[in-house]
C-alpha cells in the first residue's frame, strides 16, 4: 500500500470515550486499526454499505459547509438540497450496515462513534472544499460516477439496497446535472473562471482513480450479484466527463499519481479534522439522546 | 446595477388618488404590483419587505453555525432544511419586492453597505446546540406572530409569500421546539444547556417585535395603510402568552422575575425589555453585527468571479443562440 509495515503500538481510540453499546465488542475492542495494517475488514456486504455510506456522508458534509456562504443565493439552497440528498442517502445505508453488522450499533453509533481509521470513503469526498470551482467539480466528478453506479446498485439482491440505490439514482441524476451546468458555466465562462475550472481538474484527477478500484473484499458481494466491480464503469465515465470537459473548453488532465487509501481507512489529514467537528457534540455527551 | 431608486422623480400625487386609494384599503382590497399606490407606501414596503429578505439570508448564519456539528443525522438533516428553507424564504421575498421596482441586486447592495437593516436577533451568536432548539422556538414562534399578521397586509405579494412561508415557520418552530423539549428531559448537563441558551434568547426575541409603541416612528402610517394589523406591544403581548405556557410544559424558566399571569387582562405580564441594547444592537454595536455583515460581504466578494462565469456564459450563449437564427 505504500504506507510502510504495520505500527509497533496499536492505534487505539475507537470510540473508547463512547458508552458500551456503541464500542465494537471483539476482544481487540481497543485495538481498531485500518485494514490496511491487519488485513482484517468487516463482512463485505458491512464493509460495502460503509464505503456507499461515507462517500456521501463525508461529502455531503463538505457541502454543508458552503450553507449560508455561497456565491449567490440560488447555490446556497442548491448545495444544501444536494448535501441533504447525500447525507440521507448515507442514513439509510448506515442503519443498513449497522443491521448487518448485527452488533446493534445505529447509524448514528457509526457516523458519530467510528475514527477516521474507521471510515470507508473516498480521499476525493474529503478534500477540502477550496474555491466553488474546486466543489462544483469534484461534485461532477463523483456525480458522473455515482449515477450509473447506483443505477446498476439498483438491481442488486440485495433488497435494502436496491430500494436506497433506486432512490438515490433520481437525485444524483440531479445532482450531475446541476455540476455538469457549472462546469460549462466555469469552463466557458470567463478567463479567471476557465483558469479556477482547469485548475480544480488538475488537482483532483489524481483523486478520481479510486472509484474505480477493485479488490477481494467485495468479490464475493459482486460474483452474488450484491454489488457491482466499480472499475467496469471507469470507461464511461470517461467518455462522459470528456464530453462535458470538452464542451466547457477544459483539458482532461493525463493520468499520473494515483492517490488511493480511503477504502482501506487510509485517509488524507483532512478527515480527522471534519470529523472532529462533526463528531465534537455527540461525543461529549456519550449516551445522551437528541 | 440599475439605479432604480435614482430614476426620475414620481409624479405629484393628487388628494383624489390618495383618497381612493386609502378607500380601497379600507374595504379590505388588496394592493397589486401594477396598481397606483402613494410613493411613500411603497418606500415603506420595500423597507420591510427587503429587511424582511436579508435576515432570511443573515438568519443563516447563525444557524449554520451548528449544521457541521449537529449531534445526529437527523438533527444534522433537519438543521440543513431549515437553512435552506430561510434562503428559499429570502430568495421569495427577494421576488415579491422586486415587484415594487427595485431590483435585487440594489437591495443585496444596501444590506452589504450597512445601509439596510435586518432583524437584530442574528447578531446574538449561538453558543451551544441548544440555541439551536431556542431560535426555532422563540425566534421562529415570534416570527410567526408577525408573519401571521402580515400574511393579512394589505400589499398582495407581501401577503401572499407570508402565506406560504408562515407554513415552513410553524414547522421550523415545532422542530425548534423539540430539540428544547428533548434537551430539557435529557441529562443534566442538556437541561443546563437549555436553560442557558433560554436566558440568552428570551429577551432579545421580545426586542424583535420592534420599540414600544410610543416610540415606534413607522408604526402609525402603517397601521392605517394596513401594512401592519397589530402594534408592536399588542403582538409582544401575544407572543409572551403564547411561549409562557411552553416554557411551563417542558419546565424552562424564563429570565424574568416579573413574570405573573394577570386574570384580570388574561395576559402574562412581564418586565421591562432593556431598549438600550435594543437600540445598541440595531446601530451596529450587538455582538456579532461585524461578523455577519462580514461573511456576507466575503461570500459576496469571493463570488464575483463565478457570477461573472454565469453571465459571461448566458451571453455568449444567447449571442449564439442569435446568430444561429440570423
Amino acid at each position: 500500500m505504500g504506507y510502510g509495515s504495520a505500527p509497533d503500538e496499536p492505534e487505539t481510540g475507537a470510540g473508547s470515550d463512547a458508552p458500551e453499546r456503541y464500542r465494537p465488542v471483539s476482544e481487540r475492542a481497543a485495538a481498531v486499526r485500518p485494514s490496511a495494517s491487519t488485513g482484517e475488514h468487516a463482512a463485505p456486504l458491512v464493509e460495502a454499505l460503509l464505503r456507499l455510506a461515507d462517500d456521501r456522508l463525508v461529502l455531503g458534509h463538505r457541502l454543508s459547509e458552503w450553507c449560508g456562504h455561497a456565491p449567490i443565493l440560488e447555490e446556497d439552497i442548491a448545495l444544501a438540497n444536494i448535501a441533504l440528498d447525500l447525507i440521507g442517502q448515507a442514513s439509510l445505508l448506515l442503519e443498513h450496515a449497522g443491521q448487518v453488522e448485527g452488533r446493534g450499533r445505529s447509524a448514528d453509533a457509526l457516523a458519530y462513534f467510528r475514527d477516521a481509521v474507521e471510515f470507508r470513503n473516498l480521499l476525493l469526498a474529503e478534500l477540502p472544499n477550496g474555491d466553488f470551482a474546486v466543489t462544483i467539480v469534484r461534485q461532477f466528478l463523483w456525480s458522473a460516477f455515482a449515477v450509473p453506479h447506483l443505477k446498476q446498485l439498483s438491481a442488486s439482491a440485495d433488497a435494502t439496497l436496491a430500494g436506497i440505490a433506486a432512490k438515490g439514482h433520481k437525485e444524483a441524476t440531479y445532482h450531475l446535472r446541476h455540476a455538469a451546468d457549472w462546469v460549462l458555466k466555469l469552463g466557458d465562462g470567463t478567463v479567471e473562471s476557465h483558469a479556477r475550472a482547469q485548475r480544480a481538474l488538475d488537482e483532483l484527477w489524481p483523486y478520481v482513480h479510486e472509484m474505480f478500484r477493485t479488490d477481494d473484499v467485495e468479490a464475493p458481494l459482486v460474483a452474488a450479484g450484491v454489488t457491482i466491480d466499480p472499475s467496469t464503469l471507469q470507461l464511461a465515465w470517461r467518455e462522459s466527463v470528456a464530453s462535458v470537459c470538452r464542451a466547457a473548453t477544459l483539458k482532461v488532465p493525463g493520468d499520473g499519481w494515483k492517490a488511493q487509501g480511503g477504502r482501506e481507512g487510509r485517509h488524507t489529514e483532512h478527515l480527522g479534522h471534519l470529523l472532529g467537528e462533526m463528531q465534537i457534540l455527540a461525543r461529549s455527551h456519550p449516551g445522551a439522546e437528541w | 446595477m440599475t439605479p432604480t431608486n435614482a430614476a426620475a422623480p414620481p409624479p405629484p400625487e393628487t388628494a383624489e388618488q390618495l383618497a381612493a386609494f386609502e378607500a380601497r384599503i379600507a374595504a379590505g382590497e388588496y394592493i397589486e404590483p401594477k396598481d397606483w399606490m402613494p410613493e411613500r407606501y411603497r418606500k415603506q414596503l420595500i423597507r420591510m419587505m427587503s429587511q424582511h429578505a436579508h435576515s432570511e439570508i443573515v438568519g443563516m448564519l447563525p444557524e449554520g453555525n451548528w449544521i457541521t456539528r449537529a449531534p445526529s443525522l437527523r438533527r444534522k438533516m433537519t438543521l440543513i432544511a431549515k437553512v435552506q428553507d430561510e434562503g428559499g424564504h429570502g430568495h421569495y421575498i427577494y421576488c415579491a419586492t422586486e415587484t415594487l421596482g427595485v431590483s435585487r441586486d440594489q437591495m443585496v447592495a444596501d444590506l452589504l453597505s450597512g445601509k439596510a437593516k435586518y432583524s437584530s436577533i442574528f447578531n446574538y451568536p449561538t453558543l451551544t446546540w441548544a440555541d439551536i432548539g431556542v431560535i426555532g422556538w422563540f425566534v421562529d414562534g415570534a416570527a410567526i406572530v408577525n408573519q401571521t399578521v402580515l400574511a393579512k397586509a394589505s400589499y398582495g405579494p407581501y401577503a401572499r409569500s407570508m402565506i406560504r412561508i408562515c407554513k415552513e415557520e410553524n414547522f421550523h418552530k415545532r422542530q425548534g421546539y423539540e430539540i428544547c423539549a428533548v434537551l430539557a428531559s435529557g441529562t443534566e448537563a442538556q437541561r443546563a444547556m437549555v436553560q442557558d441558551a433560554v436566558n440568552r434568547w428570551w429577551w432579545p426575541s421580545l426586542m424583535m417585535f420592534g420599540p414600544g409603541d410610543a416610540s415606534s416612528p413607522n408604526s402609525e402610517e402603517l397601521l392605517r395603510w394596513k401594512v401592519k394589523r397589530f402594534s408592536n406591544d399588542e403582538l409582544r403581548q401575544r407572543f409572551v402568552n403564547l411561549t409562557v405556557p411552553q416554557a411551563q410544559a417542558i419546565d424552562v424558566a424564563l429570565p424574568d422575575p416579573e413574570l405573573r399571569y394577570d386574570a384580570a387582562s388574561g395576559d402574562w405580564h412581564f418586565g421591562q425589555v432593556d431598549w438600550n441594547e435594543f437600540w445598541q444592537v440595531v446601530k451596529g454595536d450587538g455582538p456579532c453585527n461585524r461578523e455577519r455583515l462580514a461573511a456576507r460581504n466575503k461570500a459576496h466578494d469571493e463570488g464575483a468571479w463565478v457570477r461573472a462565469a454565469a453571465e459571461a456564459y448566458a451571453a455568449r450563449r444567447a449571442g449564439a443562440a442569435a446568430s444561429a437564427a440570423a
